[in-house]
C-alpha cells in the first residue's frame, strides 16, 4: 500500500503506540482487500457492546486507554453504538452484576479515549448525519448501509477494532464502498407492490438480502414511487444488511446516486427480478405465528426513532399488556429523554411496557436474559431482529407494529 | 492418495494444520454460534450442534453484522476459536476480526472451497502463500 509521509511516521510510532497499532491493523486489512492507499475520514461510529467484547476485548481497550492522553485520544468525532446494559433497567431484566461491571470498565476506557458515548445505532437520525460524498468509518451494518445508500456517504462495514483504529488514525483503507467502481449496481429488483408497514419494508430488505450473494453485491431497486420515510428506509436497509451482509443499495429516483438506471450501471444491465406482495407475505409466513402465546414483544434493531415511539405510545394508550407477555422498546438515550419530556415513556409504561435506553435487544446478553425471564416465543416488527435472534434460543415471529401491540395485550397472536 | 493444493488470494495469519469442518452455509459468529459452548447454535445452520473449536472451519461467505470482528479475538483468548477460517468470499468484518485476533484467514479461492474440502480432511492453511493443502 502507498503511504503518505505522515502515515509512515505514524507507522514508525511517532504519534504513539495506539495509533501505530491501529494503522498496522488497517494495513493488514487493506492489503487483504488490495487497497492502494488510505482515505481520510470525517467521523466514526463504533460498535463495541460488552457481550461481543468479552473480558478479553475490554482488557484490550483498557490497555490502549492507559497510554498518555495525546496518544490515546481519537482524532475525529467518534460516537458509540448501543451498549450491553441499561444501568436503570438491568436488574429488572435479570442481567448480572458482572456484566454491568464489565460495561462500566468499557465506558471508562472509551471515555478516556475521547469517545462520545451516544449508545445508538440510529446516529444517522439523531446525532450527526453524514454528508453526501463524505468518507466515514461506521460500525453497525444498519448505520453503514443508511450512510452509504440514503446519505451518499462512503463507508465499509467497520467492525469495532477497525472503527477504533480509524478513530485513532483518522483514516481507513480505501477499498469496497470507498471506490466509485464498487458502488455500481450488480443486481436489479423491480418492486411491484409498495411495502406498507415498517415490517413490510424490513421484509422487502430480507427478500432482497437473501437474493444478494455477498458483501460485494449492490442491489438496485426500481418501482418505488415517491420517497419512503427515514424510518422505512431504516428498516429496509437494516434488514438488507442483516440478511445479505450488504453495505449499499440504490433506489432509483430515491437515493442520491441513482436518479436513473444509467447512473448505477456501467454497460449491460442484469435482468431484473420482480418482488411482489406474495413474496413479502411468504417472508412473514416463513416465521409462522404465535397463536398459543407470546412471551416477549420487542421493538428494537434498529433502535426506535422518536416517531416510532410516538406511534407505539399511540397504539398502547389506554390499553394493558397481558400478564403473560413482556413488551420492550429500545431507543437511544437522546430519544429516551425526549420521550420522557413528551410523555411518551409514561404512556408506554402505564400500559405495562418497558422503555430501554442506549441498548438494543440482541446486544444485551439475549440468551441469558431469555433464560432468566422464561422468554422464548418472541414477536417483533423488526425483520433484522427476527433474523438474528433465533441463534440466541428464541422462536421469533415477524408482524407489523399494530399486530405486535394487539398480541402483547392479548398474550397471544390471533390469525 | 496424494496431497491436493488449492490456491487463493493472500490471507491473514500464520500457517496451521488441523481437521476440517465444512458446510456450504454462510457464517456469522453472532448469528450462528454459542461461543461459550463452542458449538453452532442456530437451528437452521447445516453445522448445528457441531463443535468448531480447533477445526479448520470452511464456509461460503460472511453474513450478518459487525460483532464477529470483536468475537474472534474474544474466542481466541479463551482457546475456543477455530484453528482457521476459510470462506469463498470474505467481508471486511471477518478480515478485520482476523487481523486483530491473528486468526489464520483466507478467501477468494480458485474453486468453491466448500466443495474442495470435506469434513474430516486434514488441511494445511498457509495464508501468506495464498495456499491450502488437503492431505491425501
Amino acid at each position: 500500500m502507498r503511504l503518505t509521509d505522515q502515515e509512515e511516521a505514524m507507522l514508525a510510532g511517532e504519534f504513539g503506540e495506539p495509533r501505530r497499532r491501529g494503522l498496522e491493523q488497517q494495513i493488514r486489512v487493506g492489503r487483504f482487500f488490495d487497497a492502494e492507499d488510505l482515505v481520510e475520514i470525517a467521523q466514526v461510529h463504533l460498535m463495541a457492546d460488552t457481550e461481543s467484547l468479552g473480558e478479553a476485548g475490554v482488557a484490550w481497550l483498557e490497555e490502549l486507554a492507559a497510554y498518555p492522553e495525546e496518544q490515546r485520544r481519537v482524532c475525529v468525532p467518534t460516537v458509540t453504538d448501543p451498549r450491553g446494559v441499561d444501568f436503570d433497567a438491568y436488574k429488572r431484566l435479570g442481567q448480572q452484576e458482572s456484566w454491568a461491571a464489565l460495561e462500566r470498565r468499557a465506558i471508562r476506557a472509551f471515555t478516556a479515549m475521547g469517545l462520545l458515548m451516544t449508545d445508538t445505532c440510529i446516529n444517522y437520525q439523531t446525532i450527526f448525519p453524514p454528508a453526501f460524498g463524505e468518507h466515514v468509518a461506521f460500525g453497525d451494518t444498519g448505520s453503514t448501509i443508511y450512510a452509504n445508500s440514503v446519505c451518499g456517504a462512503r463507508s465499509n462495514f467497520e467492525g469495532g477494532p477497525s472503527a477504533l483504529a480509524a478513530a485513532l488514525t483518522g483514516r481507513t483503507p480505501r477499498y469496497g464502498a470507498h471506490l466509485d467502481r464498487r458502488r455500481k449496481g450488480t443486481h436489479r429488483f423491480v418492486v411491484a407492490d409498495r411495502p406498507e408497514t415498517l415490517s413490510d419494508w424490513g421484509a422487502l430488505g430480507g427478500v432482497v438480502g437473501r437474493a444478494a450473494g455477498s458483501y460485494w453485491t449492490v442491489p438496485v431497486l426500481e418501482g418505488i414511487e415517491g420517497s419512503p420515510t427515514s424510518d422505512e428506509l431504516k428498516h429496509f436497509g437494516a434488514a438488507l444488511a442483516s440478511y445479505g451482509s450488504v453495505p449499499l443499495f440504490h433506489m432509483i429516483g430515491v437515493t442520491p446516486e441513482a436518479h436513473d438506471l444509467g447512473d448505477v450501471f456501467d454497460g449491460p444491465m442484469p435482468d431484473p427480478k420482480t418482488i411482489g406482495r406474495a413474496d413479502i407475505d411468504a417472508f412473514y409466513e416463513g416465521f409462522g405465528l404465535h397463536e398459543e402465546g407470546v412471551d416477549l414483544v420487542v421493538f428494537a434493531a434498529p433502535q426506535q426513532s422518536l416517531v416510532e415511539m410516538q406511534q407505539l405510545a399511540g397504539l398502547l394508550k389506554g390499553r394493558k399488556i397481558s400478564d403473560r407477555t413482556t413488551l420492550i422498546a429500545a431507543t437511544s438515550p437522546e430519544i429516551k429523554s425526549a420521550c420522557d419530556r413528551l410523555g411518551l415513556t409514561q404512556t408506554i409504561e402505564e400500559a405495562g411496557g418497558i422503555v430501554l435506553k442506549g441498548v438494543c435487544f440482541y446486544q444485551m446478553y439475549a440468551r441469558e436474559i431469555g433464560e432468566a425471564n422464561g422468554w422464548k416465543r418472541l414477536l417483533s416488527n423488526s425483520a433484522k431482529l427476527v433474523n438474528i435472534i433465533a441463534g440466541y434460543g428464541y422462536e421469533p415471529v415477524l408482524a407489523p407494529m399494530d399486530k405486535c401491540v394487539d398480541a402483547a395485550c392479548a398474550g397471544k397472536m390471533n390469525r | 492418495m496424494s496431497d491436493r493444493i488449492v490456491r487463493a488470494h493472500v490471507g491473514i495469519g500464520a500457517p496451521v494444520t488441523a481437521t476440517a469442518l465444512v458446510a456450504s452455509d454462510d457464517f456469522s459468529a453472532r448469528y450462528d454460534l454459542d461461543r461459550v459452548a463452542g458449538v453452532f447454535s442456530r437451528p437452521a445452520h447445516k453445522l448445528y450442534g457441531e463443535s468448531y473449536v480447533g477445526r479448520i472451519l470452511v464456509l461460503n461467505t460472511a453474513k450478518g453484522g459487525v460483532a464477529t470482528a470483536w468475537m474472534l479475538y474474544e474466542m481466541m483468548s479463551r482457546g475456543m476459536a477455530p484453528a482457521a477460517l476459510l470462506l469463498n468470499a470474505a467481508n471486511p468484518i471477518m478480515a478485520q476480526g482476523a487481523a486483530l485476533a491473528d486468526l489464520p484467514f483466507m478467501d477468494r479461492f480458485e474453486t468453491d472451497i466448500t466443495a474442495a474440502i470435506m469434513t474430516g480432511d486434514e488441511v494445511t492453511v498457509d495464508p501468506a502463500a495464498g495456499m491450502v493443502t488437503i492431505r491425501g
